[in-house]
């Protein structure tokens, strides 16, 4: 009797664990899983034209791209664009968050206006950038003006654009990730930190012995999302530069939206989507890996 | 010499005086109970020691050094918090030697002292676990641990059993005297129950409303409370509380249940009725109303009762055992005659 259920219960469950996960499953598949195994395949055909429908290539998508100096530009460009925003942002967000944190008169006020940037549509952040940076009687070289500066065309310099670009992205990133930063922090106990003063600690010891160590697991989140969109945002690049001046501020998936959507090269463009994703999963897959061991979870 | 001198202390929150002229010392090697209810500032008392809140007047001394205006970290002390306050991505061991570690102690010494500090107190099983893998006792040894291995030689605990079963709570009662003895640690020891007070102290300082009510040693404030507030508050079941007995109006009297006999019936207006038994093996708790007045009266009978629910019965005591206090401002009367040899409940 007992034999019976026991071989019957686990079926059971399995089944039900399925059921339950069907939907999301289905949901997945069809816009995710499906469009990715769609775009590998596609990346291995030629671009459909009116007269000649795609046909397989193999290799010859992503030959191209490795000889295309552009490709090698806008993935330098994003790795450069990577590398400055996401340390930036996460440094940015957690100092404003052991501000806003502290006891300070009329911090609600300061974590709203941390936070403003993370409320606007990309769009009108770069609008009100665009006014920031505008050769001339943009704020800046107003400022760079009454001090005794001269004007700079921020997007409009090769040496600059890329650099001005990143700044709106930390500009707008650091106040959504110091909300993750903040909520974390109202989470350690107040006891902790006066337990540490008792034996000893210093401010800083205790941020880097305690506190740090327990923002751990927001710091990977934080960080998965900054890579990500490292990656994926790129609005503002469309309302700013258009990706100039000679591709100075070009990025990945600038660049796949170029290829794809101006020069209607499908093939092309798939293999980029590719090997973006490919790039994409590998820093998540290091990030999980690397600091995955390290972080306490409570 | 004392070891901790407080003397007119005082702390407001936001005009509300929390904590109210609070004096008192500590002698050293004594363990000194802070007992009262919930909210009269025995907490407040305790970080105000422990340099985790400012007074807003008064003074601290802690062997003829004044430490009111130190930082914690400078004023020699331990502190064992309510919630233990142990960092819970660190080890057990990590937890230990975190203070020696601040204070850069040398790793050769840190360890000895672990191991030596694990091993009373019983945790050397555990030295690697996380704090999340202990059970609420083990999390108590651990914040003990870590206050004992620093060597301080002044202990503050708020509270330290509060988040443990009863059987615990005994057991750790005992534990925590035994090496406050045996390390020869001053410690204030703050708690809301008054069995830990009567059992671990050396000195209770019984609070309400953030002022001191009474402060003597566990049997002084037994049997010569000295409000009608500390008579309730220590010993369990609290005082009988008597209305209208004798001649004066202006006076309660009160006698502890284990000081009240039953007699039988008289047939007059002073008999009461048992409305309450409570048999706890050792003796039986019978509580009793009579019709004047509203409070049950408690009596404490050797065994079990042969009493019933319903029944009427006499209440008679010895007037020696009487405890008279001012109606007005609940002031103690009459000195406890001093022939008693009872140990304390
Ligand atoms: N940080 C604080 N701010 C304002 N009021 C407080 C603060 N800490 C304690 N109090 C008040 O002071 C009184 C005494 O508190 P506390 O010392 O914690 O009491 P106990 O430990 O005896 O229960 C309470 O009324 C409490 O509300
Ligand atoms: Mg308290």
């Amino acid at each position: 009797m007992s034999f019976g259920l026991h071989r019957l219960m686990p079926r059971r469950t399995t089944v039900e664990a399925w059921l339950l996960l069907l939907p999301s499953v289905v949901l997945l598949a069809t816009f995710a899983h499906i469009p990715i195994v769609a775009t590998l395949i596609d990346s291995f055909y030629s671009t459909p034209r009116r007269n000649r429908p795609a046909h397989f290539v193999g290799l010859d998508n992503y030959r191209d791209m490795v000889a295309d100096p552009i490709f090698w530009k806008a993935l330098i460009n994003n790795l450069i664009y990577a590398a400055g925003t996401i340390p930036a942002a996460v440094a940015i967000a957690l100092a404003m968050a052991l501000f806003v944190d502290s006891r300070l008169p009329g911090r609600s006020l300061l974590r709203m206006a941390y936070f403003t940037p993370t409320v606007l549509p990309m769009i009108a952040v770069a609008n009100i950038w665009l006014f920031f940076y505008t050769p001339g009687y943009g704020l800046l070289d107003q400022i760079a003006i009454l001090f005794g500066g001269h004007t700079t065309n921020w997007l409009g310099s090769q040496h600059t654009a890329l650099a001005a670009v990143m700044v709106v992205a930390v500009w707008k990133e650091a106040g959504f990730f110091m909300i993750f930063y903040l909520a974390a922090l109202q989470q350690i106990p107040p006891d902790l930190r006066e337990a540490a003063a008792i034996e000893g600690a210093s401010r800083f010891t205790f941020f880097r012995r305690v506190t740090w160590p327990l923002l751990m697991p927001v710091t990977l989140f934080v960080l998965v999302n900054a890579v990500i969109n490292a990656f994926r945002t790129v609005d503002h690049i469309f309302m700013m530069t258009g990706g100039g001046p000679d591709n100075a501020t070009n990025v990945l998936l600038f660049h796949i939206y170029e290829i794809g959507f101006k020069f209607w090269d499908q093939g092309a463009a798939t293999a980029l989507t590719m090997v973006l994703l490919a790039l994409l999963g590998l820093l998540a897959l290091a990030q999980f890996l690397f600091a995955g061991r390290k972080v306490h979870y409570q | 010499m004392s070891r901790i001198e407080v003397e007119h202390l005082v702390k407001d929150f936001g005009g509300r005086a929390a904590v109210n002229d609070v004096s008192f010392s500590v002698e050293r090697g004594a363990l000194c109970v802070l007992l009262g209810p919930s909210g009269c500032g025995k907490s407040t008392t305790l970080r105000l020691i422990a340099g985790l809140e400012e007074p807003t007047a008064g003074r601290i001394v802690i062997d003829g050094r004044d430490i009111t205006h130190l930082p914690s970290k400078d004023r020699r002390i331990a502190m064992v918090f309510q919630s233990y306050a142990l960092f819970p991505h660190l080890t057990v061991a990590q937890n230990i030697v975190f203070g020696l570690e601040v204070r850069g102690v040398a790793r050769a010494e840190r360890d000895a002292r672990l191991g030596k500090v694990a091993a009373l107190v019983g945790l050397s099983e555990y030295l690697t676990r996380k704090p999340g893998q202990l059970s609420g006792g083990q999390r108590q040894r651990v914040a003990l641990a870590r206050a004992i291995v620093s060597e301080q030689p002044v202990c503050l605990m708020d509270e330290p059993l509060s988040n443990l079963d009863a059987k615990l709570r005994q057991e750790m009662r005992v534990e925590i005297r035994a090496l406050q003895q045996r390390l020869g640690m001053t410690m204030i020891y703050v708690t809301h129950d008054q069995v830990e007070a009567m059992t671990m102290a050396d000195q209770v300082i019984l609070m309400k409303d953030g002022a001191i009510e009474q402060a003597g040693s566990p049997v002084d404030l037994y049997q010569a409370p000295a409000t009608v507030f500390a008579a309730r508050f220590v010993g369990a079941p609290p005082m009988n509380l008597i209305a209208a007995a004798g001649p004066e109006p202006s006076v309660v009297t009160g006698v502890r249940a284990e000081d009240m006999r039953l007699a039988p019936p008289t047939g007059n207006g002073a008999d009461a009725e048992v409305t309450s038994i409570e048999y706890l093996g050792a003796d039986t708790i019978v509580g009793l109303r009579r019709s004047d007045d509203g409070d049950a009266i408690l009596v404490r009978v050797p065994g079990r009762a042969s009493a019933r629910i319903g029944e009427r019965a006499a209440l008679a005591w010895d007037p020696a055992h009487e405890h008279r206090f001012d109606r007005a401002s609940g002031r103690r009367l009459s000195a406890f005659p001093p022939s008693t040899d009872r140990s304390p409940a």
